[in-house]
């Protein structure tokens, strides 16, 4: 497919790196001409610098032929603005960067208007990311399928875990519960697990199961969290502003500290329930002030990912059982992973996932067994992906161990009939099922993708 | 530095060159000649070593400038090495100096020959050397993208080592379909020429040779008199019109395919180039009417001679040592300027020239009035800093690289014309000189050093010298530097 992106800042570029790799025609607008010469070196893409809100600079850029035009500079009004000469031109998807809050409301009236075919906020999507990380304190992340009937949880294992020199198979046996570790990050290397592989302290490992036999098995293990139910937040940006307002509405007492007089005036006058306090979060005098031990979740969303992880750490050192990280620029994913921290947000990624996954379902629309959703679990190395299976295609009743997949792809949950099977390999695939699939080097498009 | 991957990327240019060869042994089969030994036994060494390199492609095939330039640089040099040994092999050129001079000259599209008599050679040993000429003409690097993908992300570093211009831009996203793109181009031009040459009466074999030749822009004839040998109005004007398309930015040929003719038409870079062109045609013809006694044939020769040095592809149709001294002045004039960027040609590229003369005019302009703000603008674009001190700084390496060259052959006593034609002649990739190594003379008359010299010039020439001065710098060899 021949893409445009708009605007070569930090999501421009995770696009371009995520759309290079899927093998895309990739074109990118900027009017910085430094950023465009240096594109060619860096991927195989190639660029043009203009303004990308321009009709000239769209008709150089080839927006004409192209399948998908993104919009993703600073500017909302740039991106709409791009979009909507874009799909005058005739691109037929396109998809906006908005975030400024106060175009919340007319969000679904410029979609129909002007064109667009998605509109994405990552600031909101960080904060229903946050949000649902809270709402189970027990994992770092966390990942729901099938309208919530599979999770897909992230669990560091501690010094003290108790399943550290377990094997998967005596796991799975001692515990009893309907559970699968679907894939381990074991320093920088992923594998995805046979029952003879045995875990060790530091391991990252996901699991996928029904909602309830997560929590039993966090129970057994002894890492179940208490439910969070005061939440400390540093910075008063956007993700601030659109976290605060989930987890009010969650029940969840909330404290923001900021340090611009005039942030806080704002947000006191839009968050009238949350505590807004005036102050350098970065002074251990007003951190110990305001109670930082005292609340059960901590997260830090200012403009820097250096005070962000520091401030992390210390939230830690001070037995806050909950602490979440928003780092922009992940540069380092393993020096932040080994500091300790363990939940980190990075709204570029959040948002580069969210338009893959809608561009993979984009490409195969008219497949029948196709990719219905898509997320990017351990630092976007890892799909998990879910289908449906509609057909009758030759691999429906075949038990799975009769059919050959293609190496590191997993079949990690099959919901039929509103109950989560944790597969085995005498279990089949049935019509009506939906499957979810895990994967580390194939990038399937629909379900036969994975077999050999 | 990712040794790994450069020793992988050697292998498959390698064994690509050795997959090439396969064509000379299917005109020695056609010929029935006993070349087809001597070609097989280099394909024989030259798929072995470059099994003996690599096998597969490493992990990390991540690689950045200094391995882009590094491998464009080793790449040339050992595909002159393995590309002269059937010349050895056959006892065509038993000197081995003598045979990587005359395949340097092939795959630079110098065109410059060694050999007095070439009509006695084997004709898979012609094909072999004018087919040199086809392959580096667009480069070899870029024949080997469109068919593997080499380094995913970095392929620019070595197309931008590899393709000349003072800035390479791609034609579409993707380096592969852009490399694809331009052998396609390539390849359809070649065929349409091989079809007007034989349309003319040419013999199928003469014309794909000297097919090749024009396409890359080359100059090796399978004639002594080279094109002059067939005496014919319509070939001479087949082969000068084709050697001027094959000097124009492939770019241009794509817009045209993409219907953007407009776009294609505004290139400044091909009116000036045109207007050269012509300029240059119109005071030659003049010159040399004396000479020749209509006004048709005096066209005919300029035209054919100017087409023929300015994009350095070196055919003769006439003597042109023997012509008035103006004309012989404008001559090497030509060679210096070369075509367009982004063409077959070498040179320095009329593109690079007028960058170099409109900065010239702004500095002269800002000495006059030294607040004045005026940009320079080239295709209607603002040159950026960057473009204009790389515009300069080759200028200079390519000054003083022709003065060094002139001075080390001298030493071989031939006089001013002769040594500095030389060098001009290799280092420009056009062939024949003026002097003694004019249209009608040859390179044998140097000393093996001074060979070699020139078979450096020349591949320095078609590298646009920094690829190949990387290789004598330290820091390129060290490992933390």
């Amino acid at each position: 497919m021949r893409i445009v992106i708009i605007g070569d800042g930090k999501v421009g570029n995770a696009l371009t790196e995520q759309f290079c790799r899927d093998g895309h025609d990739v074109v990118v607008i900027d009017n910085n001409a430094e950023n465009i010469n240096q594109l060619p070196n860096l991927y195989d893409a190639i660029g043009v610098v203009g303004n990308g809100a321009s009709y000239n600079v769209q008709l150089e850029a080839g927006v004409k032929e192209s399948d998908l035009v993104v919009a993703a500079t600073s500017s909302d009004e740039i991106n709409v603005l791009s979009c909507f000469v874009a799909s005058k031109l005739g691109a037929p998807h396109t998809i906006a960067r908005v975030r400024n809050p106060s175009y919340g409301a007319q969000l679904e009236m410029m979609k129909e208007e002007l064109g667009l075919s998605m509109i994405i906020n990552p600031e909101r999507a960080a904060a229903r990311e946050i949000s649902r990380i809270l709402r189970f304190p027990s994992a770092n992340d966390i990942e729901s399928f099938c309208r919530g009937q599979v999770e897909l949880v992230e669990y560091k294992l501690g010094d003290d875990s108790l399943l550290s020199g377990m094997s998967l198979k005596e796991m799975y046996h001692h515990y009893k519960i309907k559970i699968l570790v679907c894939a381990v990050q074991r320093g920088e290397d992923i594998t995805i697990p046979n029952g003879d592989f045995v875990l060790a302290a530091g391991d990252r490992i996901n699991i996928t199961a029904s909602p309830a036999n997560i929590a039993a098995f966090f129970k057994a293990i002894g890492g179940l969290h208490a439910p969070v139910k005061s939440v400390m937040i540093v910075g008063g940006g956007k993700i601030s502003y659109y976290l605060t307002l989930q987890l009010l509405e969650m029940g969840m007492r909330v404290k923001i500290i900021d340090n611009d007089p005039a942030v806080c005036e704002e947000l006191s006058e839009t968050l009238p329930k949350a505590a807004i306090v005036l102050g350098d979060a970065s002074e251990k005098d007003l951190l110990l002030e305001e109670g930082i031990s005292e609340f059960d979740a901590f997260v830090a969303l200012t403009g820097f990912d250096e005070m962000n992880i520091i401030i992390s750490m210390y939230a830690s050192a001070k037995g806050v059982g909950k602490v979440i990280t928003k780092v922009h620029r992940l540069a380092f994913p393993e020096v932040i992973e080994n500091s300790g921290i363990e939940s980190v947000i990075s709204p570029k990624l959040i948002t580069a996932s969210q338009i893959s996954s809608y561009v993979r379902a984009m490409q195969n629309s008219i497949s029948i067994n196709k990719v219905e959703s898509l997320r990017r679990i351990v630092n976007n190395r890892v799909e998990a992906l879910e289908f449906i299976i509609r057909s009758d295609a030759p691999y429906v009743g075949v038990p799975l161990k009769d059919l050959s997949f293609k190496p590191n792809v997993l079949i990690a949950a099959i919901v039929r009939n509103g109950k989560t099977i944790v597969p085995g390999g005498t279990d089949t695939l049935e019509h009506g099922d939906s499957v979810i699939v895990i994967s580390t080097t194939v990038r399937p498009l629909e379900f036969s993708d994975i077999l050999q | 530095m990712n040794y790994k991957m450069i020793r992988y990327i050697l292998s498959v240019i390698l064994r690509t060159e050795a997959a090439l060869m396969l064509l000379s042994v299917l005109v020695a089969i056609i010929y029935r000649e006993n070349e087809i030994w001597p070609f097989l036994l280099t394909i024989f060494l030259t798929a072995g070593t470059g099994f003996i390199l690599a096998r597969k492609k490493p992990e990390d095939d991540v690689i950045f400038a200094r391995e882009g330039f590094l491998v464009v640089a080793l790449a040339w040099v050992v595909m002159s090495i393995f590309g002269s040994l059937p010349f050895i092999f056959s006892g065509c050129i038993p000197d081995p100096i003598d045979a990587f001079f005359e395949t340097v000259s092939g795959f630079t599209t110098t065109g410059a020959t060694l050999l007095p008599d070439v009509e006695h050679l084997p004709m898979s040993i012609l094909f072999w050397r004018s087919f040199t000429h086809w392959i580096g003409g667009m480069g070899v690097l870029v024949f080997v993208m469109a068919i593997v993908s080499l380094s995913d992300g970095h392929s620019m570093y070595l197309m931008r080592a590899e393709v000349p211009g003072p800035s390479v831009g791609k034609l579409t996203p993707k380096s592969k379909s852009t490399a694809v793109i331009l052998y396609a181009i390539y390849g359809g031009m070649t065929l349409l020429e091989i079809i007007f040459l034989v349309c003319g009466g040419m013999p199928l074999f003469d014309s794909i040779i000297h097919t090749m030749g024009t396409a890359g822009t080359g100059g090796f004839s399978m004639k002594n008199l080279s094109v002059g040998a067939y005496n014919n109005a319509y070939i001479d004007w087949v082969i000068a019109i084709f050697m001027v398309l094959f000097g124009v930015n492939f770019n241009l040929y794509y817009l045209i395919i993409i219907k953007q003719f407009k776009q294609a038409l505004h290139s400044e870079e091909l009116r000036v180039y045109l207007g050269l062109y012509a300029a240059a045609v119109a005071l030659v013809t003049v010159n040399i009417m004396p000479l020749y006694n209509t006004f048709s044939n005096a066209l005919r020769y300029a035209a054919f001679q100017v087409s023929s040095v300015m994009t350095t592809t070196g055919f003769s149709t006439a003597d042109f040592d023997l012509w008035p001294n103006f004309s012989r002045t404008l001559l090497v004039f030509m060679m210096v300027i070369g075509a367009c960027a982004g063409s077959t040609a070498g040179g320095l590229k009329v593109s690079r020239v007028i960058i170099l003369v409109k900065s010239l005019v702004r500095s002269m302009d800002q000495m006059l009035h030294p607040h004045k703000v005026k940009s320079i603008k080239f295709e209607g674009r603002p040159v950026d800093n960057e473009t204009r001190h790389g515009a300069a700084i080759y200028c200079t390496a390519y000054m003083f690289i022709t003065v060094l060259a002139t001075l080390m052959i001298s030493v071989d006593g031939y006089d001013l014309e002769t040594s500095l034609t030389a060098v001009v002649a290799c280092f420009n990739n056009i062939g024949p000189g003026i002097g003694a190594v004019g249209p009608m003379g040859n390179y044998s008359i140097f000393s093996g050093f001074s060979k070699l010299v020139l078979s450096i010039s020349m591949l320095l020439g078609r590298l646009e010298i920094f690829p190949l001065i990387m290789l004598f710098s330290p820091s390129i060899w060290r490992r933390n530097s």
